[in-house]
């Protein structure tokens, strides 16, 4: 009775998943989380391929080989067989290799650095983890906002994402990948919505006491009218973020309600990336070579020589 | 500053009930064990022949007792986290309070990683490898008493936070720089730190002894290829605490410097970078898993081939796999976090590389397989532990490839999934190996069989338990929830969270099913008594001794011809042949320096939390004199003489009525 409760709450649970669970990852609403619930589920069918049959022939063999079937064969001294052997190591290795090959180019494709193909222009957005809440600053609107994230649906939107203070993971389960906040450092990660709607932004990294209060909605407006408006109605009620005003909403705080600012101090977002680096003199931002946090050893050593200009200025 | 430090009587949570309600209950039965051991006289018995023992099989027995010990105040803090989450859903709060509910999941992990799973897999190991291989002892019996008191240190101050002061709040892996003082000010991460350099010293010291034990002290005959599986599977999961654990004290060592004098390894300060300590962090930490799960490995190629009354197939393949997880372990490590921003031919390279180590895995699991193919399987409840680990792990083999995958692992990571693939293999695998060689190795050790229908029942339960609490768990990560969370505000996810928590309560029965196994196969133990010493017709030569083993394992230690040695020496008529003189047999003393060593060193830790500095200098210096001390006496060993031998041996002959030396 125990046994087939429990197997109907198996069969329910598949259903349920294979269903799509409405709001978790195998309900994705952009490309990447669709790229991604794809990965998924190849995978978990390729690698069905040997548990299955693994768990079938572990079952099989204890209830063929139990010590009250004597009438099977017994071979007590068996312990070798080349061919068995080699079978044994071919069939994971096959598997793997497949699986590699997949890993490999997904792991490409789906790179969190790399901009979406074909979507068009990404719109930016800095994203600040703060202990406990989410500033998402919009630098080509001047504009920004605490745990309430928008954008149109349909443009791929690029985040620069970095940390206040401890580590934290920016991540919308519906739209597939998260990238840590660092403090001092800046990473990146391109999403896109493909639906319209609102979604569930956490942190998924635990980051201390207000950790649980970390959330945010993520709103994908319709279209970009709405999210003028959207954008128009942080600019009316909102006040300003200045430096001064930004290491205010910096002290710790839980549970925070959604707050805008309707005008930003430029390179706000840098300074917060640079804090820790000041001794080494400031930076001119703006001809800060793309993707820094990102960059391959070339760049690297132009950048770095472009710092050693600023710090000698 | 004062003469204690930091500390003050406001380090003792007075106010909160849970932790006092606990204290009084522990404080209860520690004062009913010391009035019952009084009242018996015990307490010199207790000190010369198991404090101050360097028997590795007594000392194998102490460490399995702290590991017990230490499941049950890990899995309590596991059932409150379970039941917080069943309570605390749909914007409700909980019973558990951040500030308490941090340091809960911090210390279930930590407990249940280096002082349950470790001391009992270095418990068996203890008991188990100097018998495989013929030895007397292990290379360096003094050595080992210590290793057993540092990790007794460790663990003791771990369990003192919960009284005194508080434990940390940064998860098990206290990634700065939430760990460094400017986020992390009381005294939480100093505990995490002290306890787990102590503990890893000892744990390192453990690891140098065995493997000197087997590639010093094997039996005539013995090759390397011709060791046991288990004694093998220990090998290689020693060679890896030697490689790791040096990494483990370095990189606490450099948080304990940020913390204590202000440098900047890890701090955001100048020029500090968290991501050298999570690197270095899991430079160890990977190789770890594999050291909890190669033992269990070895434990379950025995106890298969015991209970089939089989050779183990692929004897080689098994060595060489082990080997290879062995060696991939150390080139995985950035699995675990992938989100951090590496490029995509980083992230492919650790991903492929983890997927390798599937290979080996994968090889093993077959080679079980047809080591029951044609055998006699009898369904003993270590057989049992050994089919449910081959079912439930195949599982967690596969969801950890799928995490594997970077582009996949990109929305599970942190996640409810990736809670349960490790405990899906750490359970499914490393637990359920050391209960299956709990139950196999018993009667060697104690002397008597443990009562089988309790075994088979605390199985079952945790089998099922197991399923019911983590499978909702990996929906719950398709479902976008991540770990960590105090508490929850999504209908769809409170379904799952309730059935988890049946889960936890089913495995709670499990773990009672095993006390009472205990006490009813105590009370039994004339009708479960093993008079033969080799009560399930094994293979090697553990079972050629008496159980429990005599004080120097082997009159005569045995020349070694096979890889199974001891169903050799049954087949060739060698068993149980009195030899006919004995030689004296050369054993080292009992010694009370590494309990007093480990007291003074654990003494400088606890001072080091409170910044005591003058109990600190003065808990060093002891430790340090009694090392000396130590050093320096020449009087640690002795010869047993062969009379004394005859008597014990003839003793031993008389006392079975079944057939040894008929």
């Amino acid at each position: 009775m125990f046994i087939r409760n429990l197997s109907k709450l198996a069969l329910f649970a598949i259903g349920f998943i294979l269903t799509g669970c409405s709001g978790g990852i195998l309900d994705p609403k952009g490309q990447v989380g669709v790229d991604e619930k794809n990965l998924i589920i190849i995978s978990t069918i390729l690698m069905l391929l040997v548990v299955v049959p693994v768990i079938v022939l572990t079952l099989y063999f204890a209830w063929k080989y139990r010590a009250s079937r004597d009438f099977e064969i017994y071979a007590p001294k068996w312990a070798h067989s080349t061919k068995i052997e080699a079978v044994v190591w071919a069939i994971p290795i096959v598997i793997v290799v497949v699986l590699g090959v997949i890993t490999w180019q997904s792991t490409q494709e789906l790179d969190p650095y790399k901009p979406l193909e074909g979507k068009g222009k990404h719109m930016t957005v800095e994203v600040v983890s703060l202990d406990w809440k989410w500033l998402f600053i919009y630098p080509e609107l001047g504009i920004a906002s605490v745990n309430e994230l928008a954008f149109p649906t349909g443009v791929p939107v690029k985040y620069k994402i970095t940390s206040e203070s401890v580590m934290n993971s920016f991540f919308i389960p519906q739209l597939g990948s998260q990238i840590y906040s660092m403090a001092g450092m800046e990473t990146q990660i391109h999403l896109i919505a493909d639906h319209p709607g609102t979604y569930d932004g956490y942190s998924a990294n635990y980051s201390g006491e207000g950790f649980t209060g970390m959330q945010f909605k993520a709103i994908a407006t319709p279209t970009q009218a709405d999210f003028d408006a959207w954008v128009e109605k942080v600019r009316q009620q909102g006040g300003d973020l200045t430096k001064a005003q930004y290491s205010k909403l910096a002290e710790r705080s839980e549970n925070n309600p959604v707050e805008y600012f309707g005008h930003v101090d430029k390179g706000l977002f840098h300074s917060i990336v640079m804090k820790y680096m000041q001794d080494y003199g400031e930076m001119d931002y703006y001809s800060k070579p793309e993707d820094s946090a990102h960059m391959d050893h070339k760049d690297h050593m132009q950048h770095k020589k472009h710092m050693q200009m600023g710090a000698g200025e | 500053m004062s003469l204690f430090g930091k500390l003050t009587w406001d380090a003792v949570p007075f106010h909160v009930p849970i932790v006092m309600g606990t204290l009084a209950v522990v404080g209860l039965i520690g004062l009913v064990i010391a009035v019952l051991m009084t009242k018996h006289n015990k307490w010199g018995v207790f000190w010369r022949d198991w404090v101050t023992s360097i028997d590795h099989k007594r000392l194998g027995i102490m460490y399995i007792v702290l590991a017990l010990v230490m499941l049950l105040r890990g899995f309590a803090d596991a059932i409150m986290m379970r039941t917080q989450l069943a309570v605390a859903t749909s914007g409700a709060e909980g019973y558990l309070p951040p500030e308490h509910y941090d340091q809960i999941f911090t210390a279930h992990g930590v407990i249940m990683i280096i002082f349950m799973a470790m001391p009992f897999m270095i418990g068996l190991m203890n008991i188990v490898l100097p018998l495989q291989i013929g030895a007397r002892d292990v290379a360096f019996p003094f050595m080992n008493n210590l290793s057993f008191w540092l990790t007794t240190g460790g663990a003791i101050l771990i369990n003192l936070s919960l009284g005194v002061g508080e434990f940390a709040k940064t998860g098990w892996v206290a990634y700065p720089p939430l760990s460094e003082l400017g986020y992390s000010p009381g005294v939480g991460v100093d505990y995490y730190i002290w306890a787990l350099q102590i503990s890893g010293l000892g744990t390192l010291l453990t690891g140098v002894n065995f493997l000197a034990t087997v590639f010093k002290m094997r039996a005539p005959g013995m090759k390397l290829m011709d060791m046991p599986v288990f004694t093998w599977a220990c090998t290689w999961a020693n060679i890896l605490i030697a490689a790791s654990f040096p990494i483990l004290t370095a990189v606490l060592a450099m948080l304990t410097l940020d913390r204590y004098l202000g440098f900047h390894f890890f701090t955001n300060e100048a020029g500090g970078n968290a991501m050298m300590y999570i690197n270095l962090f899991w430079a160890w930490g990977h190789p770890e898993v594999y050291i909890l799960i190669l033992p269990a490995f070895g434990i379950f190629s025995e106890v298969i081939s015991t209970f089939t009354g089989k050779r183990l197939f692929g004897y080689k393949s098994m060595i060489y796999a082990s080997g290879a997880i062995s060696i991939l372990g150390f080139i995985v490590w950035l699995h675990h976090f992938f989100t951090m921003g590496s490029s995509a031919n980083v992230n492919a390279f650790f991903g492929v590389m983890t997927m390798v180590i599937a290979v080996p895995t994968g090889v093993k699991l077959f080679n079980w397989l047809f080591t029951m193919y044609r055998g006699r399987l009898h369904l003993t409840p270590p057989v049992l532990w050994t089919l449910g680990f081959m079912v439930t792990f195949t599982i967690g083999g596969m969801t950890g490839v799928l995490l594997a995958i970077p582009g996949a692992d990109f929305v599970l990571h942190n996640s409810l999934f990736l809670i349960a693939h490790f405990h899906n293999t750490i359970i499914g695998g490393a637990v359920f190996g050391y209960m299956a060689g709990f139950a196999y190795w018993f009667p060697k050790a104690v002397g008597f069989k443990l009562d089988e229908r309790w075994g088979k029942a605390s199985f079952w339960c945790w089998l099922v338990g197991f399923f019911v609490a983590f499978m909702p768990l990996y929906v719950l990560g398709f479902m976008g929830m991540t770990r960590r969370l105090n508490h929850t505000d999504n209908p769809d996810w409170n379904m799952w969270l309730y059935i988890a928590c049946g889960g936890a309560v089913i495995v709670m029965f499990g773990i009672l099913s095993q006390i009472i196994q205990l006490i009813v196969s105590y009370k039994n133990r004339e009708a479960l008594d093993d008079t033969t010493g080799d009560p399930w017709n094994g293979h090697t030569l553990e079972w050629s001794t008496a159980s429990p083993p005599q004080y120097y394992n082997f009159a005569e230690i045995p020349t070694v011809h096979d890889i199974d040695a001891w169903t050799d020496m049954k087949e060739k008529g060698q068993a149980y042949k009195k030899p006919e003189v004995y030689a004296p047999i050369h054993m080292p003393k009992n010694t009370s320096a590494g309990v007093l060593m480990s007291a003074g060193f654990t003494t400088f830790c606890f001072a080091m939390i409170w910044h005591i500095w003058w109990l600190a200098a003065a808990g060093f210096l002891f430790g340090i004199v009694v090392f000396f001390k130590r050093c320096y006496t020449s009087d640690v060993d002795y010869y047993v003489m062969p009379a004394e031998i005859e008597e014990i041996e003839q003793a031993h002959i008389d006392s079975n009525k079944g057939g040894i030396n008929a």
